[in-house]
């Protein structure tokens, strides 16, 4: 798991959520004070806070019923990231927590949704809305304005605390300056005002109210300068006013439209939407809370609801060649009902090498978006090269067995991950019928991540019986890989806050020295980096629900392999003792035969 | 010390006296000269045998007595049996091998290294298992002296031996005795045991069709039981190593576990538990398979040498005879020392047939023995092996449910 230090990007939600928890209240806080940057972060840059934030966007993202994301998150994340137009109105409503972009913007959602806000929205000023979506740092107001839904409603815990925690980074200025920008922040969600609705509904944090609040002021108030919303919004956990409950009403019907690919999504829409709009924060808080948790579940049952009929097996592994260019050429045999096929059951015929060469352009593709690609199996010099001299020997014999069942489980592993699925490359490596040689299979390493798995193994492998382990102990490896990316969005977006603020101070200076002439051009600058600073936070918080979702099937994929295994290994240690019983019964009489 | 010199006491050994019987059948229904050895010592490198005798017999001293006797007064007794002519014409009991405790003190000295750097559960475990081990070794190697002396009891002739006798009854230390008996019988005994095989082989013609038919079965089973016999042992050791690898498997398991903090966790512990039951039966099975089919198997594969022993010394016999044939007739033909040669082949051929008649004796009721032996213990290991792989089978089917369920 990333590290969870207060300098790196967020902790995943299992460590998180306390804090967000306090963190929300804190923006709670900030936002009944009249401004909330004060109250909150004592710097704008103060990493806490987009940690929290970064924890609970995500988590809202999953936990909003709204979500779109139910069924296909990953694929729905990558349309989201909206353009900025979309954004803006949108932004307005969005909630800098519900950072989840991903999640969020999910092109079906937004129609309804900027149709109602943009009309009041273009009336302010452009620069209100022309603002990038502000970071945390940028305005309390955003969190007002969080994004309940967070569509990834993949990931069960929604930890909305996040947007509390966005309350406790603005500075004041920025409050001013943020409110529409931080609506638009980077959800594009364009479930803006339905969005707080869900928002509450989803998320622990109190600031929820305020965030009602807010759309609502927008869309009354033509100045977004003034930070009025907010007070007002915060005032009391009384989460609907009478101009936001019809907004509401609108909006979450709206959203309850939009829904979800399940009917279970948009029950639970409704559910989650009927009492936020007319209870009290308290209400909305437990349904919030009991949101998340629904949405674990409904994410489980829309993954085994949802699965697809697909099926692999790897059989006949037959030598091709001779000598030392021999090479052990594996049927692939498909079977499937998806659309997406040319036909219904097919095979083709796969070397190893082509495996390798799948993973290698699964992981170029995917793995900076912060998936966990599965990886195949380790190459072994010594197996093949005892295959390719023909050793007819048992051992090499078990060589291939054990590689034939690493491949159908590498691949087995492939296409229940819901975005390599519609890769065209998977695709083409089931269907295809010849593959160009990979040729850059380099040997991966693949060591056992976890020590005592690994003992566990040699141990196991000393048994005439094979138990094969180490593809869920080098899957481990991989998540690595789908955390560095993420650490490395986190840090270009800090990098893009960073030189935001400077050329900030730039322009302030600017203003004190009273150069109008290259005020324009910072006030140019300071769009760009706030642009920049959005799509990165926004990336960021991508990556994570991404990494998050990966993480969190990965773990229960894993449970469930080794699940599975061990049951397969206990079974044929059962056939093998009734065996035993069988014959030992048969030579009992022949012994007392004797004389 | 690791090992506190332990005392087993009668009840422990009370399983062993299956053991016993398992080799040899019937050692002990003579009342006349009851053996067994029901406890044993174990000080450093030396065990130290309680032998106790009951007797009704008179040329014992009491009825009812027990010394304490070390590997090498048994080793002794064999040898000045095996030096006493009178006995050529007997199969003489194997003698016992040397206890080997190197396994476990290799084991417990690697216990005592990595102590500091083991769990105080691995550590526990692993000294459960060391203590099985040892107890182990010492149960057979108990089993085998015992069996020795009782072959000696139950049969007539060596009942009666005076060196039998002392051994069962000397109540001092016999070392004194053991050097005196070096030094006597020296080198006799090792050329006695060399190459017995070969003189058989390459030696005299044979006249007697019962020992030729013997010497062929008696060779080819010989090579025949040494093999089995190693069979035998890999096939143990591998049930001891896969015992050894579920153990592993389940200590690995629960330091997963250790880790985890999922629901994930519960399971992995289940699963570690199946296997720590799944190593206690196979442990057991190793354990009886050892007992019942290797440990016989080795046994007869010494008993089966001392059989060749005996046909080879009546091999010499005959040879001595056809060359104390061959000096009459040249003493005749030179005119002297006849009678002196005469005196030779007579005494020649009596030994001879002493030997062949006893000889048909021995290897007869030694194939008796050999048959019952081999069906009692077949039988047993066969109901035991049976009784395992039902355990095992409950076992797994019970896990399965388990972890199905889960």
């Amino acid at each position: 798991m990333a590290a969870s230090s207060e300098r790196s990007p967020p902790p995943f939600p299992d460590s998180e959520e306390p804090e967000l928890l306090e963190d929300s209240d804190e923006g709670a806080d900030a936002f009944t004070g009249t401004s909330i940057s004060e109250m909150d972060s004592p710097s704008p840059d103060s990493t806490r806070p987009p940690k929290d934030i970064f924890n609970e966007p995500p988590e809202d993202i999953f936990s909003d019923p709204l979500s779109n994301i139910n069924s296909e998150p990953q694929k729905k994340v990558d349309a989201k990231i909206p353009s900025p137009s979309s954004d803006e109105a949108i932004d307005l409503f969005s909630d800098p927590l519900d950072d989840d972009s991903e999640v969020m913007s999910s092109p079906e959602v937004q129609n309804p949704m900027p149709d109602l806000l943009n009309e009041p929205v273009e009336a302010p000023k452009s620069d209100v809305l022309g603002e990038p979506p502000v970071h945390r740092n940028a305005a309390r107001q955003q969190d007002v304005f969080e994004d309940p839904p967070k569509s990834s409603s993949k990931s069960s815990s929604v930890k909305k605390a996040a947007s509390a925690e966005m309350f406790g980074d603005d500075d004041d200025e920025e409050d001013l300056f943020k409110e529409p920008p931080n609506v638009v922040t980077k959800k594009p969600q364009p479930s803006g005002p339905p969005v707080d609705v869900f928002t509450e509904v989803k998320s622990d944090v109190k600031v929820k109210p305020q965030v009602k609040d807010d759309p609502t002021d927008l869309f009354a108030e033509e100045a977004l300068t003034a930070p009025a919303p907010k007070p007002s919004a915060g005032s009391s956990s009384s989460r609907t006013n009478g101009v936001h409950s019809e907004e509401q009403d609108l909006f979450s019907e709206a959203t309850v439209e939009l829904s979800l690919d399940s009917p279970r999504n948009d029950r639970k829409n409704k559910d989650a939407v009927k009492p936020s709009v007319s209870a009290p924060a308290a209400p909305v808080a437990s349904s919030s809370s009991k949101a998340p948790s629904k949405t674990l579940e409904e994410l489980e049952e829309e993954e085994s609801e949802d699965k697809f009929d697909l099926n692999i097996s790897i059989t006949n592994p037959e030598k091709v060649g001779d000598g030392m260019n021999a090479y052990m050429a594996y049927k692939v045999s498909t079977q499937t009902s998806l659309t997406m096929f040319r036909s219904k059951t097919f095979t083709v015929r796969r070397r190893f090498s082509d495996f390798l060469g799948l993973f290698e352009k699964l992981s170029e593709k995917h793995s900076q978006n912060g998936y966990l690609i599965p990886p195949p199996p380790e190459k072994s010099i010594l197996g093949m090269t005892k295959v390719k001299v023909g050793k007819d020997d048992p051992s090499s014999a078990e060589f291939v067995e054990r590689r034939r069942a690493a491949l159908e489980r590498y691949l087995q592993r492939v296409v229940s991950h819901p975005s390599l699925l519609q890769d065209p490359d998977v695709r083409e490596f089931l269907e295809k019928e010849e593959l160009p040689r990979a040729v850059s299979t380099q040997a991966l390493s693949g060591a056992g991540f976890l020590k005592m798995l690994n003992k566990a193994t040699d141990a196991v492998s000393k048994m005439t019986i094979k138990m094969n382990e180490q593809d869920v102990v080098s899957g481990r490896t991989c998540s690595q890989g789908c955390f560095d990316q993420r650490m490395k969005a986190w840090q270009r977006w800090q990098d893009a806050e960073n030189m935001l603020q400077k050329k900030r101070e730039a322009e302030a200076k600017l203003l004190w020295a009273n150069k109008p002439d290259k005020l324009q051009q910072a006030k140019d600058e300071i769009s760009e980096w706030e642009a920049k600073v959005t799509q990165y936070e926004r990336e960021f918080e991508r990556i994570s629900a991404t990494v998050r979702n990966e993480v969190i099937r990965f773990d229960k994929e894993k449970a469930r392999d080794f699940n599975r295994q061990v049951i397969k290994y206990l079974e044929s240690l059962l056939h093998s003792q009734q065996q035993l019983i069988k014959y030992w019964d048969a030579f009992l009489p022949e012994a007392k035969a004797i004389v | 010390s690791f090992f506190p010199p332990k005392l087993f006491k009668r009840q422990t050994l009370c399983d062993m006296i299956p053991l016993v019987h398992s080799v040899s059948v019937d050692l002990n229904n003579d009342a006349s000269l009851v053996i067994d050895i029901p406890d044993a010592l174990c000080e450093r490198d030396k065990v130290k045998f309680t032998v106790h005798t009951k007797t009704t017999l008179s040329s014992f001293q009491k009825p009812e007595y027990s010394v304490q006797r070390q590997h090498e007064d048994f080793i002794w007794l064999h040898d000045t049996i095996v030096e006493t002519e009178e006995y050529a014409g007997l199969i003489i009991p194997p003698a016992p091998p040397k206890p080997d405790f190197e396994g476990p003190r290799e084991k417990m000295h690697k216990l005592g290294e990595g102590e500091s750097s083991m769990t105080k559960e691995e550590y526990a475990k692993m000294k459960q298992e060391l203590e099985a081990e040892y107890l182990a070794v010492f149960k057979k190697t108990v089993q085998v002296h015992e069996v020795f002396l009782q072959r000696l009891s139950s049969h007539p002739m060596f009942r009666k031996d005076r060196n039998f006798q002392i051994f069962l009854e000397y109540d001092q230390d016999l070392t004194v005795r053991r050097k005196n008996a070096k030094e006597m019988f020296g080198g006799f005994f090792k050329n006695m045991v060399k190459s017995a095989d070969e003189v058989l082989i390459s030696g005299v013609k044979e006249v007697d069709e019962f020992f030729e038919q013997e010497k062929n079965f008696l060779l080819d089973y010989s090579s025949k039981i040494k093999d089995a016999t190693a069979k035998a042992e890999k096939m143990t050791r591998s049930h001891k190593n896969v015992a050894d690898d579920y153990n592993h498997i389940s200590g690995a398991l629960n330091n997963i576990a250790a880790d985890n903090n999922t629901a994930f966790k519960k399971h992995l512990e289940k699963c570690a538990e199946v296997f720590e039951k799944l190593r206690k039966v196979e442990d057991r099975m190793a354990s009886d398979q050892e007992l019942k089919l290797t440990e016989l198997l080795r046994y007869y594969t010494r008993d089966i040498q001392a059989a060749k022993d005996l046909l080879y010394r009546r091999a010499r016999a005959l040879a001595d005879y056809e060359n104390s044939n061959k000096a009459l007739d040249k003493a005749r033909l030179k005119g002297k020392d006849v009678a002196q040669a005469e005196e030779n082949q007579k005494q020649c051929l009596q030994k001879f047939d002493k030997l062949s008649e006893s000889g048909k004796k021995e290897l007869t009721s030694f194939k008796a023995r050999r048959v019952v032996a081999f069906r009692k213990n077949l039988i047993e290991m066969t109901e035991l092996e049976i009784k395992h792989a039902k355990n095992s089978v409950s076992l797994l089917q019970g896990s399965i449910e388990v972890l199905k369920s889960n």
